[in-house]
């Protein structure tokens, strides 16, 4: 009650809604002129189902994918990228929660390095190590859906971001995993079932928290993805490209007074975002805060 | 004695031990290789995109691989290296501008948002009802989950010139600023740190929310009870302990300012002017990544990357040394059986 009182503390408060306010009106702009004729401000000037056009035309001409491959193509690659990141990152992180092995106190300070590590400035090389990759017979490219796994494929991008937020991944999961009790694993193990039955079959289900959590997480860092996409394809339009891609492409060659259509592809990109973030608000503040440091 | 039991009954010790077992049998040998089969996959993508990375980057900095001179130029041969680029990126003479500018860049976003706003919103949002506080914290982590492209596309919109522009159209116009120009033209800098901050807040609020309300509540009670204002509560009381946080988030942000770019190449690329806010990480992305003057110089690129990944090496290790990371790393508590 006292904080109220105060000048002081009324100039902090303004400090926070204004911000704030700053905050849900972008994204009130985007939602009204989305679905306007024109706008002035947060004033539309008509309303419009046109901008959705899109949805059936593609904004660029026919040589051009439409945005449901696009949106395929995103859909793919983050739920590709999402199931690595998951199954990697649990099966390294039960290793390293739960095992005893030469090199595990150096494998864990690896993961802490790398977890800080800005992995952004080796795009330079990993161009590099992706061309290599396009090499290699069939992985390379030549999958289906996926295209390979090399430079210009969907298999390619989402494996970098695979690599990107492993060791994020890595260190939320040890820490789901040092959480529970060695007793349930343990009578298991004295029955005879091998460590890969006892991690899939015992322990898998039961940090199902974890698991949805870093899903989530990594399905949005994939389907918001930027980018990576940018410098691993050939091409904003090309047919490997993702929503971010697109949506970039269409703001690129529009001028301001068209960005009725553009933001109509915006908002597109964003649903299922906002979707997500409404279910899931406590758990994503719970695993950028405690992911951070020791996963809990 | 107590070893030999423990490998009969299954249990992982190290390879050492496994060595010097008399008996061995293969599902033992499964037993000490499993931990390795667990981190293998991991191992595979950390070699990839790491490791091999982290060598390349170094080698090619010292070479003039480029567009021109790809599948000619044998950049791997000792022969062709050489200290060319480096020298270069100190006599560019520009080079002055984007240093200033990634100074710049880090140090106000990082007072005034990754640190300054973080701290406001922690402070504010843990001394209210608990559900608006809740509220105000998720609406800030909306910027970092917004897709980014959808994110700077809003910036654009508040920036824009009148009558579009949201800014101009509902504050400046009416305060009679400005003649309604768009904003990214006339003050760059202002959107560049606006939106990098209003992503960056949300970690520094999260950390600092979380180590405010662990805080025992008995500090602040005690502290009222001693005639205490609110202010003093929180200078002498809350902001002491939480230093461990105020520092891990200063430095671990400032790494992550200085090496990002993504934003300000989509809001400005370094524009409106010659290199107005180009900063070093960007540069290092222009010079390899992007046909900029139609010439693509990885050799040059990645000189200016080897810079920030050596900065970004010496950091991390710090943290694990100062944060007490090694903590963190101890041996696991449960392994035998």
């Amino acid at each position: 009650m006292r904080l109220r009182q105060k000048p002081r503390a009324a100039l902090a408060y303004l400090a926070l809604i204004v911000p704030s306010a700053l905050i849900l009106v972008g994204f009130l702009w985007l939602f009204i002129t989305s679905f306007s004729i024109r706008t002035e401000g947060l004033r539309s000037l008509g309303w419009t189902l046109s901008n959705w056009s899109f949805l059936w035309k593609s904004p660029f001409g026919p040589q051009y994918p439409s945005i449901w491959w696009v949106t395929l193509n995103t859909l793919v690659m983050s739920l590709i990228m999402t199931l690595i990141v998951v199954v990697v990152s649990s099966m390294t992180a039960y290793a390293l929660s739960r095992m005893k092995f030469t090199g595990r106190k150096s494998f864990l300070s690896l993961t802490l390095i790398l977890h800080a590590f800005p992995s952004v400035t080796l795009l330079i090389p990993i161009y590099f190590v992706l061309i290599w990759v396009s090499k290699i017979p069939v992985i390379g490219r030549g999958v289906p859906l996926l295209g390979g796994l090399g430079y210009n494929t969907i298999g390619g991008v989402a494996l970098v971001m695979v690599a990107f937020q492993l060791p994020f991944g890595i260190w939320v999961m040890k820490g789901f995993f040092d959480n529970i009790s060695w007793d349930m694993e343990r009578s298991a193990l004295i029955d005879g079932a091998s460590r890969f039955r006892v991690w899939w079959e015992i322990m898998m289900p039961n940090i199902k928290p974890g698991i949805a959590a870093l899903s989530i997480f990594s399905f949005i860092t994939g389907w918001n993805a930027y980018l990576i996409p940018l410098t691993f394809t050939a091409g904003r339009a090309g047919k490997s490209a993702v929503l971010s891609l697109y949506l970039q492409n269409f703001i690129s060659e529009s001028v301001m007074t068209e960005w009725n259509a553009v933001a109509a592809v915006g908002l597109f990109q964003l649903i299922p975002v906002v979707i997500f973030f409404l279910f899931t608000q406590q758990m994503l503040l719970n695993i950028y805060g405690g992911g951070k440091k020791g996963g809990v | 004695m107590k070893r030999k039991k423990q490998s009969e009954e299954g249990g992982i010790s190290p390879l050492s031990t496994f060595l010097k077992a008399k008996k061995w049998s293969f599902s033992r040998l499964q037993g000490r290789l499993a931990p390795y089969t667990f981190l293998a996959p991991a191992l595979i993508v950390i070699t990839l995109f790491f490791f091999i990375p982290l060598v390349i980057v170094f080698i090619l900095s010292f070479t003039k691989l480029d567009i021109t001179n790809f599948g000619i130029l044998e950049w791997w041969r000792p022969a062709n290296w050489s200290l060319d680029n480096y020298v270069k990126i100190f006599t560019n003479r520009f080079f002055p501008r984007i240093l200033g500018n990634t100074l710049v860049y880090v140090a106000l976003t990082l007072a005034f948002f990754n640190v300054g706003m973080a701290l406001l919103i922690a402070l504010i949002t843990t001394h209210i009802n608990r559900r608006v506080g809740f509220a105000f914290r998720a609406l800030w982590l909306l910027p970092r989950i917004t897709p980014v492209v959808v994110y700077i596309m809003m910036w654009k919109a508040l920036a824009g010139p009148a009558p579009m522009g949201i800014i101009n159209n509902y504050l400046l116009g009416p305060l009679g600023i400005g003649s309604g120009e768009y904003l990214l033209n006339t003050s760059p800098w202002v959107f560049v740190i606006l939106v990098n901050g209003f992503i960056g807040a949300s970690f520094g609020m999260i950390l600092f929310s979380s180590a405010i309300e662990a805080i025992p509540k008995e500090y602040s009670t005690a502290s009222k009870v001693d005639g205490a204002t609110t202010w003093q509560t929180i200078r002498y009381i809350v902001l002491p302990m939480i230093k461990w946080p105020f520092l891990f988030v200063t430095t671990y942000q400032t790494l992550s300012l200085l090496t990002s770019f993504e934003q300000i190449m989509l809001l400005t690329d370094g524009g409106p002017g010659l290199y107005q806010t180009e900063v070093w990480a960007l540069t290092a992305y222009h010079r390899a990544l992007t046909s900029y003057f139609g010439n693509i110089q990885w050799g040059y690129g990645s000189a200016w990357a080897v810079v920030l990944v050596v900065i970004g090496i010496i950091m991390a290790i710090i943290y694990l040394r100062v944060f007490k990371f090694g903590e963190l790393v101890q041996e696991p508590k449960i392994d035998r059986l």
